[in-house]
C-alpha cells in the first residue's frame, strides 16, 4: 500500500473530475471517493483504462434511509499494478433509482448489479440481463430496504402443498 | 382359503411381516437431500469413522426412485422447497423422512424471510435430529429410531 | 396437469411453481449470445435444454445449471443460484457483532474458522481494537487448518465425482483428524465460533498442541502418497487437462478469485497483497500456474496444502510462549470467565457486551479481506454508533467464482461439467448469502 502512488492516483482523479468529486476520505488507508452520479460511467472508464483498476471486486448497495439521496451504490475496485484498493460511491435517490451499468467495462459487474437490483430495486440501464439473482422473480419486494420486515411478508413466497395431489 | 383369511391376521402374515420388517429395517437406503453444513456431517456419517454401511445404508442413492429414507440436511429456502417436495413425491412407498439439524426441523438460527421454518410445513417428517450441526452419532440415533418405527408399524395384512 | 408446448425446436413443460421465475430464466438462456437473426433451422431438433437441477449429487450443494446442448457440447448455459439464500445481511442488521459470529460459520461451511476470523478482523478494524499477538498466531493456525480441511473436502469430492470413490474415504479420514483437533481447541467439530472480537475464546490446551503437532508430522506423508497416485495418472490427467480453460484476461474480467485465479497466472493472494495478522513475518509462497485449466487448479490447491503445513510450523516457532488471548478492555471484548464468575464488574461487563456489544463510532466504515480457501472473503461494515451494524456486506469468493463458471462452461462437453464444477469448488452457503 504505497501512499505516494495513492496520492498520485487521487490527484489524477481530482484533475479529471474537478467539482464533481464531492468528497474524498480515507478509512484505514483505503480512499473512498464520492462522485456525481452523472459522471459515473466516465469515471469508471477512466479508472479502468488510464489508472489500471482492472479488477472489479464488488458492487454493493446501502440504504441510508434519508429522505434525499436514499440509496448509495459503492464500486470496489483493485489495481493490481499499483497495489491499491479504491472505493467509488454514488448516491441514488428513491424516486429515480436508475444508474448506468458498468458491465461493458467489467464483466464481473453483471451478477453484482443483479444483486443490488434484487436487494434494493436499483435498476441499471443497459444491463444485458437484469433479473433477480437470489429470490424468484415472483417475489415482489426488495428485502434489504429498511422498511422490509426481517420475517418477510406472509404469503409473498409460496410453499408447496403438503399432499401429493397438489390441491 | 380365501384371500382375506390368508392375508388377514394369521401365522402366514405375521411371519411374512417379520421377514419384511427385518429386511426393510436393516437395509435402509438413504437419499441425502444435503443442502448446507449438515450435509458435511452427513458425509462424515457415511465416512470411515462413523460408518453408515454397517447399518445397511451402504449406498447413498441420489435417485429418489431407489431409496427409502430422505434425510433433509440443512436449511430449506422457499425457492428450494418445491424441488424437495417434487423429489419426495417421486419416492415410492414405503418412505420415511428425517429432518437433520435445527434448520431443517424448525428453521434453526435462521429466522428470516428466506427460510422455511421447518420442513414439516410441507413434508411428513418421521424423525427430528437436533444439533447445529448434529454429530454423526445423532444421525445414527435417528436411523435407529426409524428402524424401530419400521419394526413397529409396517404390516403386510390387508386391513392396515 | 402440465401441458406440453412444442415451441419449434425446444419442447418445454409449463412450470408448476414460481412460473415467472422459470419463464424469466428460460428466456434469458435463449437470449444469451443471441444475434439479430436467430437460427431456427434445426430440423432434427438436436438442440435441447438440460436442467442440472438444484438436487444433484455433483453440484456441491444446491446449484441449478441450465444448459443448452448441441449433441454433447454445451452451446450456452445459465446458472440459477439463490436456492440457499437466507438473507444474512438483513439478519446482521438486527444482531450485535458477536451474535453474528455463528452465522459466519455457516457461510463457507467447509472452513468455518476463517470466516470467523474475517468478521473479527473487520470489526476490530472499524472499532480500532488491537488484538494480542498470541491470539493472532492461534487464529492463523486455525485459519490454515481450516484451509487444509476445505481443500481436503474439495479433493475428495472432485475425485469422487470423476469416478474414484476411495479418495473420498481417505480424505475424510484426514478430515476426521482435523475434526478431533477442532473439537479439542474449540469444543465443536467444525462450526466453531472460536474467535471473539478482540481475541479468541480460550487458550490452546497442551493436548490440542500435541494433536496439531502429530497431524503436522503425519499429513505430509499422506499428501505425498496422493501426489504419487494422481500426478501422473493417465486417467486423471486426461480428465482434467485442457478442461475448463480460461485465460488470465477473462479471469480478471469475470472476477474470479482464489486458486481459480491463481491457476491462470495472476498471483493475487490477500496474504501477500495486504498482509493481515502476522503473515508478513511468515515465509511462504503463493503457488501459481499459467495454464488456467482444471489440472492447474488441482496443482495450486495441492501445493497450498503443503504451504499451509509450513505456515503452521513457523507459527508455532514464532508464537510468544505466554500471553493474553483477548484484549483486556471491557468496552471492546468479553471478560474472561474467572472475572465473570467471581467479580461484580466482570458480570456487568459480560452482560453489557452481550446486550449492547462493541459500539464502533457512528458513521464509520471499514473493509477487511482475508484469503479464505476459496478466494478473497471480505466484510464491509457501516456503523451507526450502536452495537448493530447499519450495513454489513459480505464479499464472498464463491459468488465471483460462479459468475466465472458461466463463462467457462460455454463450449465444454456436458460430461466435463461435473469435473469443472468440482475444480472451481463453489460453496453455496457462501455464494447465496
Amino acid at each position: 500500500m504505497n501512499s505516494d502512488t495513492k496520492q498520485a492516483l487521487l490527484q489524477k482523479i481530482r484533475d479529471k473530475l474537478g467539482d464533481d468529486l464531492h468528497e474524498v476520505y480515507e478509512e484505514y488507508q483505503y480512499p473512498l471517493l464520492r462522485i456525481n452520479r452523472e459522471r459515473l460511467h466516465e469515471t469508471c472508464r477512466f479508472m479502468k483504462e488510464e489508472l489500471h483498476f482492472i479488477y472489479l471486486n464488488d458492487v454493493l448497495g446501502t440504504d441510508r434511509f434519508t429522505s434525499v439521496d436514499r440509496f448509495e451504490v459503492i464500486y470496489h475496485m483493485i489495481s493490481l499494478r499499483d497495489q491499491q484498493r479504491f472505493f467509488l460511491k454514488v448516491f441514488v435517490d428513491e424516486e429515480d433509482p436508475v444508474l448506468p451499468t458498468v458491465t461493458d467495462l467489467w464483466t464481473s459487474a453483471n451478477w453484482n448489479e443483479r444483486e443490488v437490483y434484487d436487494m434494493f430495486g436499483i435498476r441499471f440501464k443497459g444491463h444485458p440481463d437484469l433479473r433477480r439473482i437470489f429470490l424468484p422473480e415472483d417475489f415482489k419486494y426488495f428485502p434489504l430496504r429498511k422498511e422490509f420486515p426481517l420475517l418477510g411478508v406472509p404469503g409473498s413466497l409460496e410453499l408447496p402443498s403438503s399432499t401429493p395431489d397438489h390441491d | 382359503m380365501s384371500l382375506d383369511r390368508v392375508m388377514g391376521e394369521g401365522f402366514f402374515t405375521t411371519t411374512l411381516d417379520s421377514l419384511t420388517k427385518w429386511g426393510r429395517s436393516n437395509a435402509i437406503w438413504p437419499m441425502p437431500m444435503g443442502l448446507a453444513c449438515c450435509a458435511i456431517e452427513m458425509m462424515a456419517f457415511a465416512g470411515p469413522k462413523y460408518d453408515a454401511a454397517r447399518f445397511g445404508s451402504e449406498v447413498f442413492r441420489f435417485s429418489p426412485r431407489q431409496s427409502d429414507v430422505m434425510i433433509v440436511a440443512g436449511w430449506c429456502t422457499y425457492k428450494m422447497s418445491h424441488a424437495i417436495r417434487r423429489v419426495w413425491d417421486q419416492m415410492p412407498d414405503p418412505k420415511w423422512c428425517i429432518a437433520m439439524g435445527a434448520c431443517a426441523s424448525t428453521g434453526g438460527m435462521h429466522r428470516c424471510y428466506g427460510v422455511v421454518q421447518g420442513v414439516d410445513n410441507f413434508l411428513p417428517v418421521d424423525a427430528y435430529i437436533s444439533g447445529c450441526p448434529p454429530r454423526p452419532e445423532s444421525v445414527i440415533n435417528a436411523i435407529m429410531k426409524i428402524q424401530d418405527k419400521i419394526k413397529e408399524e409396517q404390516s403386510m395384512s390387508l386391513d392396515s | 396437469m402440465p401441458s406440453m408446448e412444442l415451441d419449434q425446436n425446444i419442447s418445454r413443460k409449463r412450470p408448476t411453481f414460481f412460473p415467472q421465475h422459470q419463464e424469466a430464466i428460460y428466456k434469458s438462456l435463449e437470449d444469451k449470445h443471441a444475434t439479430v437473426e436467430v437460427d431456427k433451422s434445426d430440423p432434427l431438433a438436436t438442440r435441447m435444454i438440460l436442467n442440472m437441477g438444484p438436487q444433484h449429487p455433483a453440484t456441491h450443494g444446491v446449484l441449478r445449471v441450465l444448459m443448452e446442448l448441441d449433441g454433447e457440447t454445451i452451446t450456452k448455459c445459465r446458472l440459477d443460484t439463490g436456492y440457499l439464500h437466507r438473507g444474512i445481511e438483513k439478519m446482521a442488521e438486527n444482531k450485535t457483532y458477536q451474535e453474528f459470529m455463528p452465522y459466519t460459520d455457516r457461510m463457507d461451511y467447509l472452513s468455518p474458522y476463517s470466516n470467523n476470523v474475517a468478521l473479527c478482523l473487520a470489526v476490530e478494524r472499524i472499532a480500532k481494537i488491537e488484538c494480542p499477538e498470541r491470539a493472532n498466531y492461534i487464529r492463523m493456525i486455525g485459519c490454515e487448518l481450516a484451509r487444509i480441511s476445505s481443500h481436503l473436502l474439495w479433493l475428495g469430492t472432485m475425485i469422487m465425482d470423476a469416478g474414484a470413490i476411495s479418495f473420498f474415504i481417505w480424505t475424510f479420514r484426514e478430515r476426521e483428524k482435523l475434526y478431533d483437533i477442532f473439537d479439542e481447541v474449540a469444543g465443536h467439530r467444525f462450526t466453531v465460533s472460536h474467535s471473539r472480537i478482540g481475541g479468541i475464546n480460550n487458550e490452546l490446551t497442551p493436548v490440542a498442541v500435541e494433536k496439531i503437532q502429530k497431524f503436522l508430522r503425519e499429513f505430509p506423508k499422506e499428501l505425498e502418497g496422493w501426489h504419487k497416485l494422481l500426478d501422473r495418472n493417465r486417467i486423471f490427467v486426461d480428465r482434467n487437462n485442457g478442461v475448463g480453460q480460461i485465460d488470465h484476461e477473462n479471469a480478471i474480467a469475470s472476477g474470479l478469485a482464489g486458486p481459480s485465479l491463481r491457476a491462470t497466472g495472476i498471483a493475487y493472494d490477500v496474504r501477500k497483497f495486504e498482509p493481515y495478522m502476522h503473515y508478513d513475518q511468515i515465509d511462504f509462497e503463493v503457488p501459481t500456474r499459467t495454464e488456467g485449466d482444471n489440472l492447474a487448479r488441482y496443482y495450486c490447491r495441492m501445493e497450498e496444502m503443503a504451504e499451509s503445513i509450513r505456515i503452521i510450523e513457523q507459527c508455532f516457532k514464532k508464537m510468544p510462549k505466554k500471553g493474553p488471548v483477548r484484549v483486556d478492555d471491557a468496552k471492546k471484548s468479553y471478560p474472561s470467565k474467572d472475572e465473570v464468575y467471581y467479580s461484580m464488574e466482570g458480570l456487568i461487563h459480560d452482560f453489557m457486551m452481550t446486550d449492547t456489544g462493541v459500539c464502533p463510532p457512528a458513521g464509520a466504515e471499514a473493509y477487511h479481506a482475508i484469503e479464505a480457501p476459496k478466494g478473497e472473503l471480505g466484510f464491509y461494515i457501516q456503523s451507526d454508533g450502536t452495537g448493530h451494524p447499519w450495513r454489513m456486506k459480505i464479499k464472498s469468493p464463491s459468488f465471483s467464482n460462479l459468475q466465472g463458471l458461466e463463462t467457462i462452461l460455454d463450449g465444454e462437453m456436458v460430461a466435463d461439467t461435473v469435473v469443472i464444477i468440482g475444480g472451481m469448488d463453489p460453496v453455496m452457503g457462501d455464494s447465496d448469502k
